[in-house]
């Protein structure tokens, strides 16, 4: 075999590109995992993750110089000194905002597997069912039943933690011991519980931190480090888990600084035959040819390919014959909910910092419930007493103040809202052909905006956190709303959508492309609606799914 | 040191720092070099405005332990806006005006304390900041974000290893630094 042959080459090395590489190489088929940025070794290269506070020069807030060279990510909380080499040099790759969109990336090994929050849910029929009863979009070409044995799989490899709650719209799994709530949290979750005859839950958030070890992998520590990378390998990311999985059967091969321009395409068989890349070093070009190719360079970037591959036969791109290659894209609009103060339980506390909380599962439009817009959202939230950053108006300086500050102060209660944002064909991602980044490759261009489906159900979940914790016993309840704004979910989803029609959608209910069926595409582009929970668990039980139907393809040479 | 004194006595007339005092002042005192937003003896004075703020005793350290003065001396310079740093620096040298270092201790408590409840007018804002806010916030901040702060007025564990949801507490134990 020669050097630049593989049976299967993934372009993209995060969640779901490491999820291909593991099961197409567990399978027995050389891989080639092409990643555009730098290789991050786990453990070895997570270098500010044993560091204490008083380590970071600027304890870990910006400088006016990151907020400069990061205007985008200077939009919300990434923008900080603890981890910034895990975010994407915006002057080197600049996009194009048509409407304000926060696209916050990384390009590494590993991809934001090392940065993302864990949360991990399933879907249920409630949800691949929406878009046919609602007649939004088109229809799942999957339902339940077909995904929770790929929802198994993946579960019991990545280690989900979670408790059974017998919930319709949020399934269980097998997950391992779930994380206690705090005391508070407990109390609080009985009256919702007892109050909302289960109509609505408040349940432990279900999250891709270990609570057992697993092979390579310690449990959970409790250190709240997670997004500088976890020495323990304690939560699932391509580098503790399905990385060292495929290098393991010796037949992957990694390639960082590669950044793929095309996917290579032969128009009389109708396949692809690889990708070319861009050597991100030395600007060089390099081919490389497969049997079949995963495209899991995220949502934005892997539309930004197609729409970059086979011009020649189809001018907006590869998989663009339907008229839906780079349209429909989603996240969860967010920043919105409330908090307030929990009376008594000044002689309780907590130990350990718990990379988790507690999650409010979608009610809205459910069981019932009905609302002036469709689908809903989750809460996230938590309790906690306040630290030292309090102010203690009734103190002004002196050792009072210090002593004061030096104790935990009042117990405090917050949750913000997730909502689902419907697939729209007017929110898209285009080629902007008059601006190129620092390889002199045209960018993706992001026009997408909430719209009124969105906006009625933000007012709810403003309104709906102030009236449950109010209904719960806080006091002080206070509502909270920030920017309206997509990206900041960080859950791009759409631009690929599965579908049951080649017409409307860019993807079989395989994950393969209409066009060319040896391309699959497993990253959130695939999603063709958006739900209102964490979306890496769909995107791993997907890519697997893919995967293994990609090799039984194979094997009947079908592909 | 009749200068300061009267100078001091103006302040206190007016309810508040003399501007150009430091050129009245400059008759006893070498001029002080500046680096950059600071001038030497900047870091000392912050150190003891910390200090006062968040005093070390009874075997805890206070925040001159913390080297509160080069902190804020490296945050104001890199993270803050210029509009902010203008505000800030403005402020040391009305510290320096109302010779703060030559203070008794508690001339300094009270000079702060009539500063802190000055910064606490609603007319102070984010569009008009007073210096003392951000002092008290670097001090506040830096001390219990560093490791005499984090180690000795708070508990800080790196590596926790399990999680209690239920830990009693009692009035008096310390917080957890993170």
């Amino acid at each position: 075999m020669a050097d630049n042959h593989f049976d299967a080459i993934v372009v993209g090395s995060g969640i779901s590109g490491g999820w291909a590489a593991k099961e197409l190489t567990e399978k027995g088929l050389t891989v080639l995992l092409l990643e555009r940025g730098r290789n991050i070794e786990h453990v070895k290269d997570y270098v500010n993750a044993t560091k204490a506070p008083w380590d970071f020069p600027h304890r870990g807030s910006k400088t006016q110089q990151m907020i400069k060279n990061y205007p985008v990510l200077n939009r919300d909380y990434p923008l900080n000194e603890t981890n910034l080499d895990y975010w994407t040099n915006e002057q080197e790759s600049p996009y194009t905002e048509v409407h304000r969109f926060d696209w916050f990336r990384g390009y590494h090994v590993g991809g934001r597997s090392l940065m993302w929050g864990r949360q991990s849910y399933r879907w249920s029929d409630l949800q691949f069912e929406a878009n046919a009863k609602e007649g939004i979009g088109v229809d799942w070409p999957v339902r339940y039943a077909e995904i929770a044995p790929w929802y198994d799989h993946v579960e019991k490899f990545a280690g989900i933690s979670g408790s059974k709650e017998g919930l319709a719209q949020l399934p269980d799994g097998q997950f391992m011991p779930a994380m206690d709530m705090n005391i508070v949290e407990k109390d609080l979750a009985g009256r919702f519980n007892e109050h909302y005859k289960n109509h609505r839950k408040m349940i432990i958030g279900r999250t891709a931190n270990i609570t057992e070890p697993l092979p390579g992998r310690t449990n959970c520590q409790y250190r709240d480090k997670c997004w500088l990378g976890c020495p323990f390998g304690a939560y699932f990311s391509t580098q503790s888990s399905t990385l060292p999985a495929a290098m393991a059967t010796g037949k992957l091969t990694l390639r960082p600084w590669a950044i793929v321009t095309r996917v290579l395409y032969d128009k009389d068989k109708k396949r692809a035959t690889g990708v070319e890349i861009l050597d991100a070093e030395t600007n060089k070009t390099y081919t490389y040819n497969s049997k079949i190719v995963f495209l899991n360079a995220s949502t934005i970037n892997t539309a930004w390919l197609l729409m970059n591959s086979a011009t020649d036969v189809w001018p907006d791109g590869l998989g663009s014959s339907s008229g839906e290659l780079g349209h429909n894209l989603m996240d969860h609009h967010l920043g919105v909910g409330a908090f307030g103060q929990v009376e008594g339980y000044e002689d309780k506390y907590y130990y350990g910092r718990r990379a988790n909380g507690i999650y409010i599962p979608h009610f809205a439009n459910l069981f019932g419930d009905k609302r002036d817009y469709i689908r809903g959202f989750g809460y996230q939230g938590g309790a906690s007493r306040e630290g030292w950053d309090r102010d203690i108006a009734e103190l002004s300086v002196g050792v009072e103040l210090r002593e004061a500050l030096s104790e935990p102060g009042q117990w405090t209660f917050g949750m913000g809202g997730f909502g689902e944002t419907l697939p729209y064909h007017d929110n898209k991602v285009t080629l902007d052909k008059t601006r190129k980044d620092k390889w002199g490759l045209n960018i993706p261009a992001i026009d997408a905006v909430l719209r009124d489906n969105e906006l009625k159900m933000r007012k709810d979940m403003q309104g709906d956190a102030i009236e449950m914790l109010t209904t719960i016993g806080l006091k002080k309840v206070q509502g909270f709303e920030g920017n309206a704004v997509l990206g900041r979910g960080i859950h791009e989803m759409g631009t690929c959508r599965m579908g049951k029609d080649p017409k409307t959608s860019v993807l079989n209910k395989w994950n393969q492309v209409w066009d060319a069926p040896n391309v699959f595409v497993t990253d959130g582009s695939f999603m063709t609606s958006s739900n209102c929970c964490n979306p890496s668990l769909s995107y791993m039980a997907f890519t697997a799914r893919a995967a293994n139907h990609a090799v039984d393809e194979l094997k009947k040479m079908n592909l | 040191m009749q200068r300061r004194e009267a100078l001091q006595r103006v302040a206190v007339l007016l309810g508040g720092t003399v501007i150009g005092a430091e050129a009245f002042l400059s008759g006893c005192k070498t001029p002080a070099r500046k680096e950059g937003l600071f001038y030497d003896n900047d870091v000392a004075m912050m150190d003891e405005i910390g200090e006062t703020i968040l005093p070390g005793g009874n075997g805890v350290p206070g925040a001159r332990d913390a080297k509160i003065g080069e902190f804020m001396k490296v945050i104001v310079t890199d993270c803050y806006t210029p509009e902010d740093q203008d505000v800030f620096t403005k402020g040391l040298k009305a510290m320096r005006d109302a010779q703060f270092m030559d203070l008794t201790p508690q001339q300094r408590h009270d000079l702060l304390v009539k500063l802190d409840k000055e910064a606490r007018d609603p007319k102070y804002n984010d569009q008009n900041k007073h210096y003392f806010k951000m002092l008290k916030q670097l001090t506040i901040w830096g001390y219990f974000s560093s490791e005499p702060g984090a180690t000795k007025a708070l508990r800080y564990i790196e590596t926790p290893g399990h999680f209690d949801g239920n830990l009693p507490y009692k009035k008096g134990d310390k917080a957890w630094a993170t």
